[in-house]
């Protein structure tokens, strides 16, 4: 008998994987994001950036975004097992309905002297990133964009004094004028 | 209405107006206040039970045997972690259960404090849903929100943390209300087009098979009465997996048996060989596909469920549809007979043909000896000596329980009781307790292996103290036969283990819990010790012993298709060391 396997584990992963960004709609209510991140770390899914907020204050709804990766019929599931959560509203897979606007927030810690420092500020320049904090010594600076973008200016700052980065992981909403 | 009253007269005022007549329940410090609001009172029935997780367990088997929501109390700490397996044994067979725990006063959460354990933190994976009340005017609508969410939808546990210091305070209760919950409304009607696309394809099916589950005893009797109308009223063959066996009945034609691991071989092979599956209120698991990617190659699926996640979980299907059994299934019969369908008759009695050679098999055979009695035997007896009797039956989890599932037929749905989804040996005997409880006139037997039923022994002494006549009719082989099974299947009959030396005298253990002991060794004595078993209005323990090395078939090794099952009448060794390949092995 060839070609044994199966039941879950052995499972043969013909699938490839994809990534999909999805904004999950809560209660802000305790332990809300523990449910959700159980969820993820209950059934092995992968997080690969979350944020999360209250933004209807009135109904104390947060919205949480979160990034993540797998095969499509691992996606599918991720989306109703969310769903399945009592305080969760709604959930959207941001990545099917197309072509959402993603951004991230990042403060960058840059030290250092003299050319480098010159080299430093022409760049944050370019990549229209904020000076909000320095010193004769160092600079912090604000940068908002696409993650690739961040990425990118992080690994120029690299050579030229890198200290520590701050990042605020991907917040996400869909083109048009609808509601998730 | 709204009155002003303690935390604690809240529960019982909350219990009251949700209907619960009993619950299962054990005293300890975080939950004193409750404890002393029940004694004030004679409505509501409490059981003491022996262990929380028996608690858990009997609150299963009045919820499954009922269809009511079972209700558990418990105190902080000890109380809530013992309570642990009977919650994932819920979650994992859905059944509602709200299970109210006592925890620390607010002040004291995070110290450390006596008895506190983060309740909604270890069950927050084991529960359908959990709350921590830590404001006494939330308390009445948390604790009619957590049987809302236990029994709506797939049903599930529900956890209600209550710290002491919301039992003494004062606050307003609120009544029942109907308004809608904010986030969470299961949809119980299907899509009308996925509805009727399902009975287009269904007209045109060649090799069709229903397969149905535990979601159709969930959905309550209308369901199962509702699945008997279709099937019937198609023709279709109809199979079962271990949790929805009842729903239809076993002495029906269109009958095939429990299919899966320890299915039948006719069940097995027509799902194998079907070009049309019907599956409703199942959920593909392990034991039903085995060899995932052989499972089923040739048909087209469709699937009722009510859990959307449920869905395309293990298998792709072709047409799924969301929806309450019951509902769907009348969407379905309304559709079948507006469609009024030309069903290919040809083709289907082909394949019935095909299906009464697979029967004809007769795969749940077995040596019948003189002088031993045969495990399938005294199943066989127990059931022929039942008829007449209003009989339920819980299990514990092992051969035995696979062999009850064979042997023993049932025709109505809420008569079987087992742990499915997460196999918990000690779940019988507490289950057939809360049975009993529900059910104080009927014929309630726990039929369990003799390792399974010391797990939770300890509650023949709640049998003993409320009068319930519960028979533990042990299948004593003194192994734990499906690990010994399994160690002949992987590794070479190496019993590591598996043997139980020194078991106790279940007769005089019987005694000791002021029941009955009755044991039976002999094929010749069988009948007589079950009806003197029957006969007994007591608790019984019933030490059958049977042949020491028999093994449950049919049997799909693991990792391997639903067309490569092992069969009992003409299993060699050789055939069992080399049944499971490599890859096989390490699935459970
Ligand atoms: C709580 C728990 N521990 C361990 C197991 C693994 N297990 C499955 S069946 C079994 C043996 C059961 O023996 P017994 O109750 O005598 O039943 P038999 O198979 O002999 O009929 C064991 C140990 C389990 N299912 N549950
Ligand atoms: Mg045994």
């Amino acid at each position: 008998m060839a070609q044994p396997g199966s039941a879950y584990p052995l499972e043969k992963k013909e699938q490839r994987p994809e990534t999909h960004t999805m904004t999950v709609l809560v209660d802000n209510e305790p332990g809300v994001l523990a449910r959700v991140i159980g969820l993820f770390a209950g059934r092995g899914y992968n997080i690969e950036s979350l944020t999360v907020s209250e933004t209807e204050h009135e109904a104390h709804l947060s919205r949480i975004t979160v990034v993540t990766s797998g095969p499509p019929m691992v996606i599918e599931q991720i989306q109703h097992q969310l769903e399945r959560l009592i305080p969760v509203h709604a959930v959207t897979d941001l990545t099917v309905k197309g072509n959402p606007l993603e951004r991230e927030l990042a403060m960058i810690k840059v030290a250092g002297k003299g050319e480098k420092r010159v080299e430093a500020l022409r760049l944050a320049e370019a990549f229209r990133a904020d000076v909000i904090d320095s010193s004769t010594g160092h600079f912090i600076f604000q940068v908002t964009g696409e993650q690739s973008k961040i990425e990118e200016f992080i690994a120029l700052m690299q050579p030229l004094g890198l200290v520590e980065v701050a990042r605020t992981g991907l917040a996400a909403i869909s083109r048009g004028p609808e509601r998730m | 209405m709204s009155r002003e009253m303690t935390g604690a007269q809240m529960v019982l005022q909350a219990l009251a107006d949700q209907g619960v007549d009993h619950i299962f329940g054990y005293p300890g410090g975080a939950v004193l206040p409750i404890y002393d609001e029940l004694a004030q009172q004679d409505r509501l029935k409490h059981i003491l039970v022996r262990h929380e997780q028996g608690a858990v367990h009997a609150a299963e088997g009045y919820a499954r045997s009922t269809g009511k929501v079972g209700v558990v109390l418990v105190t902080s700490g000890p109380g809530a972690t013992n309570a642990v397996t009977g919650l994932t044994d819920a979650l994992m067979d859905s059944i509602p259960i709200v299970c109210i725990t006592g925890q620390v006063p607010t002040h004291l959460i995070g110290n450390d404090a006596f008895q506190e354990c983060d309740t909604v933190g270890i069950t927050r994976p084991c529960t359908k849903h959990n709350y921590l009340v830590k404001d006494v005017n939330a308390l009445s609508r948390v604790l009619h929100e957590a049987f809302y969410v236990a029994r709506t939808g797939r049903p599930g546990p529900v956890v209600v943390d209550i710290p002491k210091d919301i039992q003494f305070a004062r606050g307003e209760y609120t009544g029942l209300t109907n308004s809608q919950h904010k986030s969470y409304n299961p949809r119980v009607k299907g899509d009308e087009r996925a509805v009727a696309q399902a009975i287009e394809l269904m007209a045109k099916a060649k090799r069709p098979l229903f397969y149905t589950g535990g979601g159709i005893i969930n959905s309550g009797p209308l369901a199962s009465a509702r699945l008997r109308e279709l099937v019937r009223m198609t023709g279709f063959p109809i199979t079962s997996t271990l949790m929805g066996l009842g729903a239809f009945p076993a002495s029906d034609p269109q009958w095939l048996g429990m299919l899966g691991m320890h299915g039948t071989y006719e069940a097995n092979n027509a799902m194998h060989d079907c070009d049309l599956m019907i599956c409703i209120g199942a959920r593909f698991d392990d034991r039903i596909t085995g060899r995932i990617d052989a499972f089923s190659p040739g048909s087209t699926k469709i699937h009722v469920d009510i859990d959307r996640s449920s869905i395309n979980k293990n298998v792709k299907v072709d047409l799924p549809i969301v929806g309450d059994c019951a509902h769907v299934l009348e969407q379905m019969i309304d559709a079948w007979k507006a469609k009024k369908p030309k069903l290919d008759r040809a083709a289907l009695k082909v394949w019935w043909a095909e299906i009464d050679r697979w029967r004809a098999r007769n795969c749940l055979s077995y040596r019948k000896r003189d002088d031993v009695i045969m495990p399938q035997y005294a199943i066989e007896r127990l059931y022929a000596l039942t008829r007449g009797h209003d009989v339920y039956i819980t299990t514990e989890v092992g051969q035995h329980q696979m062999w009850a599932a064979q042997f023993f037929k049932f025709e109505e749905p809420n008569r079987w009781m087992t742990s499915g989804g997460l196999g918990t040996m000690g779940y019988g005997l507490p289950s057939a307790v809360g049975v009993q409880v529900a059910h104080p006139d009927s014929l309630v037997i726990d039929i369990a292996g003799e390792a399974s039923v010391l797990m939770t022994m300890q509650e023949m002494s709640t049998a003993a103290q409320y009068d319930l006549p519960i028979k533990i009719f042990i299948i004593n082989n003194e192994y734990m036969g499906m690990v010994r099974q399994w160690q002949e299947l992987l590794h070479g009959g190496r019993y590591s283990h598996s043997y139980t030396a020194a078991l106790p005298d279940f007769v005089k253990l019987a005694e000791a819990y002021q029941g009955v002991g009755i044991r039976a060794e002999k094929p010749s004595e069988l009948d007589d010790a079950i009806r003197e078993m029957i006969r007994v209005k007591k608790p019984v323990i019933f030490d059958c012993r049977v042949d020491k090395h028999a093994n449950c078939f049919p049997m799909i090794p693991s990792g391997e298709a639903h067309n490569h099952m092992l069969m009992g009448d003409d299993v060699t060794g050789e055939d069992i060391e080399k049944a499971i390949t490599e890859e096989g092995k390490v699935m459970v």
